[in-house]
């Protein structure tokens, strides 16, 4: 053990790293790391300190050898520990968690040596911007797996996150399938139909003054509709079919694309108003050249608002009557059914296709409103 | 140069380019009625370049709006080149230029020039060539495909006067046009708007804070006085055409801006 700790000649510059090393130092007095010492693997161990030691001695290097080091250190360590697991679920002692904190420490002081990064070249900034918070993703997923294997928490509870990720690559065509049901047909259909109603309604009700004040107190009632007493009654008028979730999705998105449209229409100053004026311009006229411009942000901000309760919308009606595909189907059925790694794989899988789809939107709106302060920066 | 009701008043019309009879303007607030403009009686002749300069609330800036129809006067009359102001709006009888530049950020600024050339419906060759022809009269010729953002604040104000004149209007109301501009930017600005009016030979009606830049500009002054807004004196200039910046220190120049601040005093403008 001494040998090892004389390699780290350089003295270490963060206090994760000198915590990082108490937590070593409990581990190894604390011995063994699993409930029967037959199965703590000494050689499997030895490896994880020297990892982890050699992840301390790198810190205090320059930046960025030191955070490739700490990054490779912290991680190869947590493999060999969480590797170590297999055929010890729930046979976990403190050692093993004192370990797990000691990587998770140097693998934060490799995140924030990266974040004090500033590269010149932009391919570097970018990615830097999405290897940071990746780190942050898999050290969530990390700390799942090792308490849930470790303090074997029943699979009916919290499957560990390998298990669900075992159970997307096995039911690809299902998945396929239900992301297919659900967000193509349905919270597509519907986001795109209701989005265009909102707007349509916007103009109409900034056009047309009784519009405004009859309509607008209505669409507000609308948007308080609870969308599980709406859900059946849209199966009862729409069939079991996809075209029931894309109604109630149409009723979600609706309310939050007018009232933002509304007000982006209003968002155009005076002084543009009366320059329009000026110049004789008519109604459609200083509304497609001024207010629809100066309203996209607003519609923006709705579209983005709209993508993730469009996805909502179109899962929870499921709930409701569905033909056996879907997202929502198979959530509420595999949850009867205790397949709770299939839930958590439909859950991943809508985390992701939701975050896909906020992404998509907001990469249009950096290209609509480039113009805007807080895009341009300034 | 108030001018009464009189024979010769129809065949003056003609040529007047504004013509303002007992025009008075009340604003309802909550505070009550606010007296913006009071029996204003105002000819402005073609080619003239008119100052109007007081302090805020004197109504000068209402003054050029109700001109350009963006409000209404309560009582009086007023004909815009022999039109009333709504008639002459939609024959766009005038450009304005506002206090900001109040560029679109989403156009480039040949976009933004380009605006009311759109609105108007000329051809994608006529705009082409009135674009370019006035950002090369207000010096931006090499910024058109420049966002306005990434322009100066006076680059920005001479885009828009660019875009002002872009169609052609007899008829230019500036309202305080350089009065968020520097001192330094404000000359450079003010010497190339006399050279444009120069070769132009456009009406301007200008409206300013600053004594100095209404005599530097004004072939006429109009001194305002607030509560209620009202025309306490009309000052003819007797300079020269040609004005070099450093006119500014000639006596002439000294004895014009002298009974502007004794028309504002009168006009009880230095009182609280």
């Amino acid at each position: 053990m001494m040998e090892l700790l004389s390699l780290s000649t350089v003295t270490p510059k963060s206090w994760q790293s000198y915590v990082a090393l108490a937590l070593i130092l409990a581990a190894v007095l604390l011995w063994p790391i699993f409930a029967e010492p037959a199965t703590s693997d000494i050689g499997s161990f030895s490896f994880v300190l020297l990892f982890l030691l050699v992840a301390i001695g790198a810190d205090g290097f320059p930046p960025k050898p030191a955070a490739g080091v700490l990054f490779v250190g912290a991680h190869g360590a947590v493999l060999i520990l969480l590797a170590m697991l297999l055929g010890n679920e729930g046979a976990a002692r403190p050692p093993f968690y004192l370990l797990m904190a000691a990587a998770w420490l140097l693998a934060w002081r490799c995140i924030a040596l990266l974040s004090g990064l500033q590269p010149a070249a932009r391919w570097a900034q970018i990615l830097l911007r999405l290897v940071i918070p990746a780190i942050f993703g898999l050290w969530l997923l990390i700390f799942w797996e090792a308490i849930t294997r470790g303090a074997g928490i029943p699979f009916i509870l919290l499957p560990p996150p390998s298990a669900v990720g075992a159970r997307i690559a096995n039911s690809l065509p299902i998945l396929a399938a239900d992301v297919q049901q659900t967000i193509f047909k349905a919270a597509l259909a519907g986001y795109a139909m209701g989005c265009a109603a909102g707007f349509v309604t916007a103009i109409l009700a900034d056009r047309f003054l009784f519009l405004r004040r009859g309509l607008m107190p209505i669409g507000n009632m609308v948007s308080a509709l609870p969308i599980i007493g709406v859900a059946p009654i849209m199966v009862m008028w729409f069939g079991f079919g996809w075209e029931s979730k894309a109604a109630v999705v149409v009723i979600m998105t609706f309310f939050p694309m007018l009232v933002n449209t509304v007000a982006g229409l209003a968002a155009s100053g005076h002084m543009e108003r009366d320059l329009m004026r000026t110049y004789a311009s008519s109604y459609w006229q200083t509304l497609f050249k001024l207010r629809l411009p100066a309203a996209a942000p607003f519609i923006f901000n709705a579209l983005k608002i709209n993508s993730t309760l469009a996805l909502i919308g179109a899962i929870v009606a499921e709930f409701f009557g569905t033909p056996v595909v879907g997202m929502g189907f198979r959530i509420s059925t595999e949850v009867g059914r205790m397949n709770i790694d299939m839930v958590w794989a439909e859950i991943a899988v809508a985390a992701l296709a939701g975050s896909v789809f906020y992404g998509v939107v907001a990469l249009f709106e950096r290209a609509a409103t480039f113009w805007h302060p807080s895009v341009r920066g300034g | 140069m108030k001018l009464r009701p009189s024979v010769q008043q129809d065949d003056f019309m003609n040529t007047a380019v504004v013509s303002a009879s007992g025009l008075s303007l009340t604003f309802q607030t909550n505070d009550g009625p606010v007296n913006a403009l009071s029996d204003v009686d105002l000819t402005i002749g073609k080619g003239e370049f008119v100052s109007f300069i007081g302090p805020s609330g004197c109504g000068k800036t209402t003054f050029l709006r109700v001109i350009a129809d963006l409000e209404k006067p309560t009582a009086g009359s007023i004909l815009v080149n022999g039109m009333m102001p709504e008639q002459a709006r939609e024959a766009r009888a005038y450009g304005y230029v506002f206090q900001a530049a109040a560029l679109l950020p989403w156009r480039t600024i040949e976009k933004n020039v380009a605006l009311p050339l759109e609105v108007m419906g000329m051809s994608q060759s006529e705009q082409r060539a009135r674009v370019s022809r006035t950002l090369d009269m207000v010096n931006l010729t090499g910024f058109e495909k420049k966002y306005p953002w990434q322009l100066s604040g006076g680059m920005q104000q001479r885009a828009s006067i660019a875009r002002a004149l872009a169609f052609d209007a007899d008829l230019l109301l500036m309202d305080e046009p350089f009065g968020a501009l520097d001192e330094i930017v404000r000359d450079h600005l003010n010497k190339q708007l006399l050279e444009l009016w120069a070769r132009t030979d456009k009406t301007i009606c200008f409206v300013t804070h600053s004594i100095p830049e209404a005599v530097y500009l004004s072939t006429r002054i109009v001194v305002m006085s607030p509560r209620p807004g009202r025309v306490t004196d009309v000052i003819e200039s007797n300079l020269p055409r040609e004005r070099p910046l450093h006119i500014r220190e000639t006596p002439q120049f000294l004895e014009i801006a002298h009974r502007v601040r004794d028309g504002l005093r009168a006009g009880h403008s230095y009182e609280d």
